[in-house]
């Protein structure tokens, strides 16, 4: 008898715990494919006391860098469980170019982004004692020297095409050195082995007293640098940017998926998450799952001329 | 000399209840996860990051910082009780601590190993203290035609690290280079090698790599070889050594210094690190001594050479963190991190703006560095103890899940297991045939900064008629080539030395 009540109790149980059993229940791991200290990953946590008050559950930030990203978007295509627990930071042109250079495990299509909610524009940069002080004189010195080098985070990436796009508007003889992240990039700038860095907005606030900033990659001027000329203002054709993101696995539910989307959106909107993401250098971006699926499909076929315009080079 | 001042005013500030609670809890932590075989300090100081953002930035910085000290100082235990490296930074300790503990001077060793880590952890920081601001502007000059040459020279130091065979020792070098072309190239971005496994892309990690290739084979032998089951009895403690070993330590006074300045500069200069700079003061060590061949034999002045730099990087590290913002080692950019989110922005500004927060910080790692001597002793002799109480049958085990462990929690991806597993049955084989894991890897450690430093200098080299002139045009290259046909020479000019001075050994 007493058997029998207690297996009726157990069943009951779960019964009512299937249907009470809401999203999310437990910790959600918030993957970051690269490494600790990074733009993702200071975003990351900069979001993170946010997620939790939001979900009302512990966000665990965990990394697996390699590749420069592609290991982690490799897992999350193809062995992530796609019941929301874990989700992935993405970056936007990586996730378009991994695929086009190949030999990665992911296509950008099964990469599926819930929320675009930050940018880094790129620009071009100078070390604070150079004499060069102005686009003009960059030029000027570009044409004199007969070549320039410009370090920068990457290649394929936001930087290296910029770069490689500025080269082509401007003809000037312009060869981009990669580095392993826009923060290694600087010290190569520092201490003079390369002319400047095109970098992001970022690095420009960090090394504010460090670096000049001549020209910006974006369609109007930023307010962390109001004296400072966009690149189409200087009649040259230039905008260029990088996205992050999150994404979760493929076959993830529709409730989840919103769940998700509302909570980051929530993050966007808090004036005093905003309030330190800009004082960083970040910009804002507000690109739900509908959004970023249209960003991403407007960008491939801009991100594949460009490749097959720099192949070879 | 304002630093001083300024540390005085550190001490008083780092001295609150909390903040030393705080400063005892990371050296707690760091020695546990320096001793784990696969958790290195990077691991540990990313794995607490979230920990801090609670805290006040000085007191955040004061528990990583002492996180970092002790982990890199745990290492150790594991290198000399286990022949396998708690951290990249404890490769060389494997070299001569493991041998000691196999002679039943195990607890001699990690004596050796304690103070010589006092040594060189606070060497770094008083360095630190006073020239911080001139040496960041000289790690500036090191642009990528440097680094190509740190890499060769680097790859030089193999030829005093095998003993015996540095033909082979060149070889063992060379598929550790091999090794780290894995994956996705450093510049360029090419996928190379994986043979369409998207596991590849990664390449081969280091602590997979570290854990398989030095700790898989010491399972394999302890399973083949049960007869030898007293080996792990002699790392025994033995009474009355404390005060001895400190005293024979601190005789040594050329080899601690010259380890430390080593760890100091290779600290110093961003993207270099603890793995480098015990091998490379191992190397220097052989090649001062009067008696070379000892070395590997369980001596010393080995487990000293490695463990004097490996903590006098961490002081290093700090230079161009806090002063130029350019993180040092891969933990120092995780600290970068934490400074970051703690609002701070790293840079000179950080000196006069936020003394506070350096000084204090620098305050509490010197302590913290005093205070890992009683802990890591005690730690030590328990672990010591424990090793050899557990019957061999349990203890081979026990290692091959700690490994297991370790290497999946490097990125929480189980393809580093199989990957760590692989490479550790290869290490066994490579080691039959005379192949020692130390130059293999060197070689993953160097391959990447190799190749990085030849494609961005030739890259950069373009303002030359020929690119290739810039690696040949720069004061700070010509000191590493020479250094480097040096070193490639040592065991020639050794042989010769011995010949002339009618040695007998060897």
């Amino acid at each position: 008898m007493k058997g029998r009540v207690l297996v009726a109790l157990l069943v009951l149980l779960t019964v009512v715990s299937l249907f009470a059993e809401k999203f999310p229940s437990k910790p959600i791991t918030y993957v970051i494919c690269f490494a600790p200290g990074g733009e993702s990953d200071i975003t990351a946590r900069l979001q993170q006391p946010y997620l939790e008050k939001i979900l009302g559950v512990p966000i665990v930030i965990t990394y697996k860098e390699g590749g420069g990203g592609a290991v982690g978007w490799t897992e999350l295509v193809s062995r992530a469980k796609p019941d929301g627990y874990t989700i992935y930071g993405t970056n936007l042109p990586h996730t378009i170019l991994q695929p086009l250079q190949g030999g990665v495990g992911y296509k950008t299509e099964q990469i599926n982004n819930i929320y675009f909610f930050q940018s880094t524009p790129c620009v071009l940069a100078v070390s604070a004692d150079s004499p060069i002080k102005t686009f003009q004189d960059f030029v000027e010195y570009a044409k004199k020297k007969g070549i320039v080098t410009l370090g920068g985070s990457g290649q394929p990436s936001a930087n290296s095409f910029a770069t490689v796009r500025l080269a082509k508007l401007t003809g000037l003889n312009i060869t981009y050195v990669p580095f392993s992240g826009s923060g290694t990039a600087v010290p190569a700038l520092l201490g003079g082995h390369v002319d400047g860095l095109m970098t992001y907005t970022t690095m420009a606030v960090q090394y504010k007293d460090k670096m000049r900033v001549i020209a910006v990659a974006t369609e109007e001027r930023i307010p962390l640098f109001p004296d400072v000329p966009t690149f189409r203002e200087l009649g040259i054709d230039l905008v260029e940017k990088a996205y992050r993101g999150i994404a979760v696995p493929p076959g993830t539910s529709e409730d989840v998926k919103r769940m998700l989307e509302e909570a980051f959106r929530q993050v966007n909107n808090n004036p005093e998450f905003v309030a330190k993401m800009q004082e960083m250098g970040f910009v804002i971006e507000n690109y739900d799952e509908a959004a970023a699926a249209k960003l991403v499909a407007e960008l491939i076929p801009y991100y594949k001329q460009l490749w097959e315009e720099t192949q070879g080079k | 000399m304002a630093g001083l001042q300024y540390l005085a005013y550190g001490f008083a500030h780092f001295f609150v209840f909390k903040t030393v609670l705080l400063m005892l809890g990371g050296v707690c932590v760091g020695l546990v996860i320096g001793a784990l075989p696969g958790l290195s300090a990077t691991m540990g100081v990313a794995l607490f990051l979230p920990v801090t953002y609670w805290l006040s930035p000085s007191e955040s910085l004061v528990f990583l910082g002492s996180l970092y000290m002790a982990a890199i100082y745990g290492g150790s235990f594991s290198a000399i009780l286990l022949r396998t490296p708690g951290t990249p930074s404890n490769i060389g300790t494997t070299f001569d601590g493991y041998p000691m503990a196999k002679q039943g001077r195990g607890w001699e060793a990690i004596l050796t190993a304690t103070f010589s880590s006092l040594y060189g952890g606070l060497f770094g920081l008083i360095m630190f203290l006073i020239f911080a601001p001139m040496l960041a502007r000289v790690a500036l000059k090191f642009g990528p035609p440097e680094y190509f040459w740190l890499g060769i020279f680097g790859l030089t130091v193999i030829s005093s690290l095998s003993r015996g065979n540095t033909l082979k020792g060149f070889i063992g070098g060379l598929i550790g280079v091999l090794l780290s072309t894995v994956g996705v190239a450093p510049v360029g971005g090419n996928v190379r090698f994986t043979f369409n496994i998207p596991e590849l892309i990664g390449g081969v990690g280091l602590i997979p790599a570290l854990v398989g290739l030095f700790c898989i084979p010491e399972v394999i032998d302890m399973v083949l070889n049960r007869s030898k089951k007293q080996l792990y009895q002699e790392a025994r403690v033995q009474e009355g050594m404390i005060w001895k070993t400190f005293v024979s330590v601190m005789k040594k006074q050329v080899d601690l210094l010259r380890a430390s300045i080593i760890g100091f500069i290779i600290g110093v200069l961003p993207g270099a690190g603890g793995n480098i700079a015990n091998l490379v003061a191992y190397s220097e060590a052989v090649r001062a001594s009067k008696h070379p061949e000892k070395f590997g034999t369980g001596i010393p002045e080995g487990v000293i050479a490695t463990e004097t730099s490996n903590n006098a990087v961490v002081g290093g590290g700090f230079v161009p963190l806090m002063t130029l913002g350019v993180p040092g080692t891969p933990v120092d950019a995780i600290l970068y991190g934490a400074l970051l989110m703690q609002g701070l922005r790293p840079g000179a500004e950080l000196f006069t703006r936020r003394a506070d927060v350096v000084y204090t910080f620098i305050a509490g790692v010197i302590v913290a560095t005093f205070v890992m001597v009683p802990i890591g002793l005690a730690f030590g002799r328990a672990m010591a103890k424990f090793i050899t109480k557990i019957p061999l049958s349990l203890l081979a085990p026990t290692v091959l899940f700690l490994t297991m462990v370790g290497s999946y929690c490097v990125s929480n991806n189980i393809s580093d297991v199989y990957m760590m597993l692989i490479l550790g049955v290869l290490g066994f084989v490579l080691r039959k045939l005379g192949f020692e894991a130390g130059p293999i890897t060197l070689g993953l450690i160097l391959g990447p900064i190799i190749e990085t430093g030849l494609v961005q200098g030739l890259l950069i080299g373009r303002k030359f008629a020929r690119p290739w002139l810039i690696f040949f045009a720069r004061p700070l290259c010509w000191v590493f080539i020479v250094l480097s046909v040096f070193f490639l020479f040592w065991p020639v000019i050794m042989k010769k030395r011995m010949i002339v001075s009618g040695g007998d050994q060897r």
